[in-house]
C-alpha cells in the first residue's frame, strides 16, 4: 500500500465512520430529480374529484361533494382533508383552485422539525413520520403556507398534510388528485419538465395566463406550480412571502452556536482569572518588595 | 460519588431521614394554601380531560394558533424570567462580587424549579409527550433544527442547575465528601451554565425566524434571538429584585440580620444592572425601528400596542430604575421590576400570541382551563420552593 492509497484508505474508513455523512455513498448515487404538479387553474371546473380521491387514498374524511355546498365559502385544508378546491369570483369569472401542501424545495417544516419527523424525501414529497414526531407543532409555526394541520382532539394526536402520496409514488403510480382529475388540471412530473411546459403554456398564450409561475421561486420554489389567468392575490395565495428559502433564516443563528458554545466559556474562564484577588497585595507591600524605596 | 460505595446503613438513614423531612411543617390552613390546594386538585382533573381527550377538549388552541398559553407564558415567559440564575452565577463566580453570594443559593434554586416546572410544562403541551425522548435518543437528531438546539440546550442547563444546586442538597443530607466534590465543580459548571443560557435564551427568540410572514413587522426582526437574551437578563435581574422582595418577607424567620441589611445593597446593584441592560435593550429596539423604516407602521393601533410595550414596560421601568437607585427609593424600584416582569411577559405574548397571525380574524385568548393548569403549575413550584427552603440553607442565615 503506498501513500496515496493509504490516505484514501483512511479518508473512506474515517467517512464511513460518521453516522450521516457516508460521502462516498452519497455521490455514487444516481442523481435524482425532484418531482411535482403542475396546476393549471384555468382548466379547473370546481368538480372535487381531487377532494374526493384525495381522501379515499388517505383514509380521511370524504366529502360529500353533491350535497355540502362547500365552495360557497372559501375553506382551508384541514386535520381531515388534505386538500380542498376553492372559488374566487374575479374580473375573469369564476377561478377554481386546489389547495394543498406545495412541497417546497427547501421546506421550513423540515427545517424546523427537531425529530426529522417531517422529511423531503429525496424524490421530493415531504412526508410526516409518526413514530418520530412528539407534536410540539412548530412546523405549523414555521410553514409558510399555513399546510400543516394538528389533530386536537384524540390522545394520539397526528399532523396531517398532503404526503403527494409518497406510497403511490413508490409503487409507481400518480398521486390520487393528479389520476382523479378529468380535465388535466394537474400534471405530475419533475419540475424542470413541468417549468417548461409551464413555460410554453404562458409564452403561447400571453392573453390567457398572467406572466408569473407560482411556485417557481416563491419561498425558495416549490415542488406544486400554479399558472392563473388572473393576478395570484386574487385567488388566495400569499404574494409576500419573498424567493428566500425559509430555512436560511435561521442559518446564520445555528451557524453561530459552535462559536459561542466555544468562545464563550473560553471568555469567562479568562474573565475569571483576570478577577482573581487572592495575590491582590497592598500598594504598600508591592513597593517594598520591589525594593524600589531603597 | 458512586452510590454503590456507599454503606447500606446509610441508604436506610438517609431514606428516614427524608421520609421525616417530607411531613408538613407549620400550619396548614395558611392563605395560600387555602387558595392553592382546590386550584392544584382542579388543575389535575383538567390534565385528565387533556390526556385522555386531547388537547381541544380543555385549550383553545387551533389551527391558526398551535402554540397557546403553556407555551406562550409558561415556557418562553417562565424561561426567561428564570435569567436571573445565570445572570447572578455570572456575577458572583466570574466577576467575584461576594456582595452577591448571599442571593445565590435561593437564585440558583428559583432557576431550577422554573426550569424544571415551566419547561417541564411543555410535556403537557406536547401532541405525543411520550416521544419526547426522540431528539435525544435514537437517529432522530434534526440538526438543522433551532428547537433541537433549544431542547437540548434546556435538558443540559437544567442538569447545570442541578449541579450548582447539588451542594446545597448534599449538606442538607449530611453528605460532607460529597459536597466537597460538588462544590468543586462549580465554576465549570457555571461557565457552561451561563454558554448554554445564552444559547437558548436567543434560541427561543430565533424558534420565530421562519414566521417571519405570520408575525407582525413591528415584532419581527432578524435580531429576536438578541433581543430575547438580552430581555432575559433583565427580566431575570427584576424578577430577582420581586422574588426577594416576596421571599423577604414571608420567610423573614429564614434570613439572618445581616443578610437583611445587605439585601438593601443588592437591590441597589441588582436596580443598576437592570437600568443600564434595558436601556441597551431600548437602543437596539429604537435601532431595529429606524434601520426596518417602521414609521408608517405606528399610527395604526398595533402601533399604538407596540409603544404601549416599549415605552410603558421598557422605558419608563428603565427610567424608573434608574431614578430609585439614584436616590436610594426601594419603592420605585421594586414597582420598576414589577413593570419589567410584566413587559417581559407582554413581550412575549406579543411574538408568541397577540401578534401572531395578527391578520386572521378568530384571534386566540387563553381558556379557563389553561389558565388553572398554568396556575397550577405556579402553585405547585412555589410549594416545592416552600418545602427546599424550610429544609435546606438556601437562605443566608448570618
Amino acid at each position: 500500500m503506498d501513500r496515496r492509497q493509504f490516505f484514501v484508505a483512511s479518508a473512506t474508513v474515517a467517512a464511513g465512520g460518521i453516522p450521516n455523512l457516508n460521502i462516498k455513498a452519497d455521490s455514487a448515487r444516481e442523481p435524482k430529480e425532484f418531482v411535482g404538479v403542475l396546476v393549471d387553474t384555468t382548466r379547473c371546473i370546481g368538480c372535487r374529484s381531487c377532494e374526493v380521491a384525495c381522501s379515499e387514498a388517505q383514509k380521511n374524511f370524504v366529502p360529500d361533494t353533491k350535497n355540502d355546498n362547500a365552495l360557497e365559502k372559501i375553506r382551508d385544508t384541514s386535520e381531515k382533508q388534505y386538500t380542498v378546491v376553492n372559488r374566487f369570483e374575479t374580473a375573469k369569472g369564476a377561478v377554481f383552485v386546489k389547495k394543498n401542501c406545495l412541497h417546497c424545495w427547501q421546506p421550513a417544516c423540515a427545517a424546523a422539525c427537531l425529530v426529522n419527523a417531517m422529511l423531503k424525501t429525496k424524490e421530493g414529497p415531504v412526508t410526516w413520520n409518526g413514530d418520530k414526531c412528539m407534536g410540539c407543532r412548530f412546523c405549523m409555526i414555521s410553514c409558510p403556507f399555513d399546510i400543516p394541520k394538528f389533530e386536537y382532539s384524540g390522545w394520539n394526536p397526528r399532523i396531517m398534510k398532503c404526503t403527494m402520496c409518497y406510497e403511490r409514488l413508490q409503487e409507481g403510480k400518480k398521486p390520487a388528485c393528479v389520476e382523479s382529475c378529468p380535465t388535466d388540471t394537474l400534471m405530475f412530473g419533475r419540475k424542470r419538465e413541468l417549468m417548461e411546459i409551464a413555460r410554453h403554456r404562458v409564452y403561447g398564450h400571453p392573453d390567457k395566463y398572467v406572466h408569473h409561475i407560482y411556485g417557481e421561486n416563491e419561498a425558495g420554489g416549490t415542488g406544486w406550480l400554479y399558472l392563473s389567468a388572473v393576478p395570484f392575490e386574487q385567488i388566495g395565495f400569499r404574494t409576500d412571502l419573498g424567493t428566500t428559502p425559509y430555512p436560511e433564516y435561521t442559518r446564520e443563528f445555528l451557524i453561530s452556536i459552535p462559536l459561542i458554545e466555544f468562545g464563550v466559556p473560553a471568555f469567562l474562564l479568562a474573565l475569571n482569572m483576570l478577577t482573581d484577588r487572592k495575590d491582590e497585595v497592598s500598594d504598600e507591600q508591592k513597593w517594598t518588595e520591589a525594593g524600589v524605596d531603597k | 460519588m458512586n452510590t454503590a460505595a456507599v454503606p447500606a446503613n446509610e441508604v436506610v438513614r438517609f431514606a428516614r431521614f427524608f421520609l421525616q423531612e417530607l411531613k408538613p411543617r407549620g400550619k396548614w390552613l395558611t392563605p395560600f394554601n387555602v387558595i392553592s390546594i382546590p386550584i392544584i386538585a382542579a388543575g389535575l382533573v383538567i390534565l385528565y380531560f387533556r390526556f385522555t381527550q386531547g388537547l381541544g377538549s380543555v385549550t383553545n388552541l387551533s389551527q391558526q394558533y398551535p402554540f397557546g398559553f403553556w407555551i406562550g407564558f409558561d415556557v418562553m415567559t417562565g424561561v426567561a424570567l428564570a435569567g436571573g440564575a445565570y445572570v447572578i452565577c455570572f456575577v458572583v463566580y466570574v466577576l467575584r462580587l461576594e456582595k452577591y453570594h448571599s442571593i445565590l443559593k435561593v437564585t440558583i434554586l428559583n432557576g431550577l424549579l422554573a426550569y424544571v416546572f415551566y419547561s417541564g410544562a411543555l410535556l403537557l403541551d406536547l401532541g405525543r409527550p411520550w416521544h419526547i425522548i426522540n431528539p435525544i435518543i435514537g437517529n432522530s437528531f434534526g440538526y438543522n433544527s433551532v428547537l433541537f438546539l433549544v431542547a437540548w440546550h434546556f435538558l443540559l442547563y437544567t442538569g447545570a442547575l442541578f449541579l450548582e444546586f447539588a451542594p446545597t442538597i448534599a449538606e442538607w443530607a449530611h453528605w460532607e465528601r460529597l459536597r466537597k466534590f460538588l462544590t468543586s465543580l462549580t465554576l465549570g459548571t457555571v461557565i457552561v451554565g451561563i454558554t448554554l443560557s445564552m444559547l437558548h435564551q436567543s434560541g427561543i427568540g430565533a424558534m420565530f425566524l421562519m414566521a417571519k410572514p405570520k408575525i407582525h413587522p413591528l415584532w419581527y426582526s432578524e435580531y429576536i434571538p438578541l433581543l430575547y437574551f438580552v430581555s432575559s437578563i433583565f427580566g431575570g435581574l427584576a424578577m430577582v429584585i420581586f422574588e426577594g422582595t416576596i421571599s423577604g418577607k414571608v420567610f423573614s424567620n429564614l434570613i439572618g440580620q445581616k443578610t437583611h441589611h445587605s439585601h438593601d445593597d443588592i437591590i441597589l446593584g441588582l436596580g443598576k444592572g437592570a437600568a443600564i441592560t434595558m436601556f441597551v435593550y431600548y437602543f437596539f429596539l429604537a435601532f431595529i425601528f429606524m434601520h426596518g423604516e417602521k414609521w408608517k407602521l405606528i399610527n395604526t393601533s398595533w402601533g399604538y400596542w407596540y409603544l404601549v410595550e416599549v415605552i410603558g414596560f421598557v422605558l419608563i421601568p428603565c427610567f424608573m430604575f434608574a431614578y430609585g437607585v439614584r436616590n436610594k427609593k426601594f419603592g420605585v424600584i421594586r414597582t420598576a421590576a414589577a413593570m419589567t416582569v410584566l413587559g417581559v411577559i407582554l413581550n412575549r405574548q406579543n411574538v408568541c400570541l397577540i401578534a401572531y397571525n395578527w391578520y386572521v380574524v378568530d384571534k386566540y385568548y387563553p381558556s379557563w382551563q389553561e389558565i388553572v393548569v398554568t396556575l397550577m403549575v405556579v402553585f405547585v413550584e412555589v410549594w416545592v420552593f416552600r418545602w427546599i427552603v424550610t429544609r435546606m440553607s438556601v437562605f443566608s442565615k448570618e
